[in-house]
């Protein structure tokens, strides 16, 4: 059956989105795209260090992927609008990962400021797809805003502890009409399947994969666990039962 | 002359491009973007536009980022 994600426009096959940091070199990430068969690849921007100058991180995306550049590092509405700006005149496209984080400990996302740069950037006619905490309301407002997804976490950035946030992604899968991508947290392929089975469209991994003894072999599983929970999600579970029901006729027994 | 680059204060000779700049600097053009005093400047202007006393030049790269 074909089941594919429209973002923006755009018929996605995978439902995978990764990112491209902490990996342990770059050289990897071409390889790692290819196992995990994602088409969404994020990438930050940064200011150049003269004294160990890197090589430019798209070099190794393959050019058939769609770019989701994120705003790391914008501590307000108006700085996740220039790295916007700035990311899509450097020929990123024009989709963009909205991350406004003032927040140390938690990394936590603001979602009022997070709103206000959607609002903006939406009317600018980019793809938004804004990294946020799983409220309801703020989610609605995303939506109305013109986000083309709303991207609640799952736990804090980068601490592998899953689906933390359980119910509150229900409610926002149940209520939202945009698709819904799981962002942050997602430390397994089993929780990607899961995030999957109830629904949501989509889950951006990345710690994850990058920090596993085996990143690519770590992407494939996911690709595979995004898919099963996909299909499991599409198919329906049985019913839940709270005494046993016999799964074997309870007649015709060789004894009597 | 003095500009900003990347917030830290810097002295450059007159009459560098930006293209000259950043090749002073070792650094492959092709693998930066850039801003000038806020603004974001196509790689085609590069070569065109002088650096100025005080500009604010932001050298910016992609990484690995989720």
């Amino acid at each position: 059956m074909e089941d594919k994600l429209i973002i923006g426009g755009q018929e996605l096959e995978s439902r995978l989105f990764i990112g491209t940091g902490k990996f342990s070199s770059h050289e990897i990430i071409p390889k790692v795209i290819a196992a995990s068969g994602s088409q969404v690849i994020t990438m930050a921007l940064r200011r150049v260090n003269f004294s160990n100058e890197q090589d430019n991180v798209l070099n190794y995306i393959d050019k058939k992927c769609i770019l989701l550049p994120n705003t790391s590092g914008a501590r307000n509405a108006e700085e996740a609008v220039r790295i916007a700006r700035i990311a899509r005149e450097a020929g990123c496209g024009h989709w963009v990962k909205i991350e406004v984080i003032s927040d140390n400990k938690y990394l936590l996302p603001d979602n009022y400021e997070t709103i206000r740069a959607t609002e903006i950037l939406a009317k600018e006619g980019f793809v938004v797809l804004p990294y946020m905490s799983p409220d309801l309301m703020a989610a609605k407002r995303l939506e109305e805003a013109g986000a083309a997804a709303v991207m609640p976490l799952g736990a804090p950035i980068g601490t592998n502890r899953g689906l933390m946030t359980r119910e509150l992604l229900r409610i926002l899968i149940a209520e939202i009409k945009v698709p819904i991508i799981v962002d942050a947290g997602i430390g397994r392929p089993s929780q990607a399947a899961e995030a999957m089975e109830m629904g949501a469209a989509a889950v951006l991994v990345n710690t994850a994969i990058a920090t596993a003894q085996d990143p690519v072999q770590t992407a494939r599983a996911f690709s595979l666990a995004v898919q099963a929970g996909r299909m499991a999600f599409l198919s329906g579970p049985g019913a839940v039962q709270e005494y046993a029901v016999a799964s074997s006729p309870l007649t015709g027994f060789l004894h009597k | 002359m003095q500009i900003r680059v990347n917030g830290s204060l810097e002295t450059i000779p007159f009459s560098l491009s930006i293209k000259e700049y950043l090749l002073n600097k070792g650094l492959k053009p092709e693998s930066v973007v850039i801003e000038l005093n806020g603004q974001v400047v196509k790689r085609e202007q590069w070569e065109k536009i002088v650096l100025k006393e005080n500009d604010e030049l932001e050298v910016l790269r992609f990484v690995g980022g989720g």
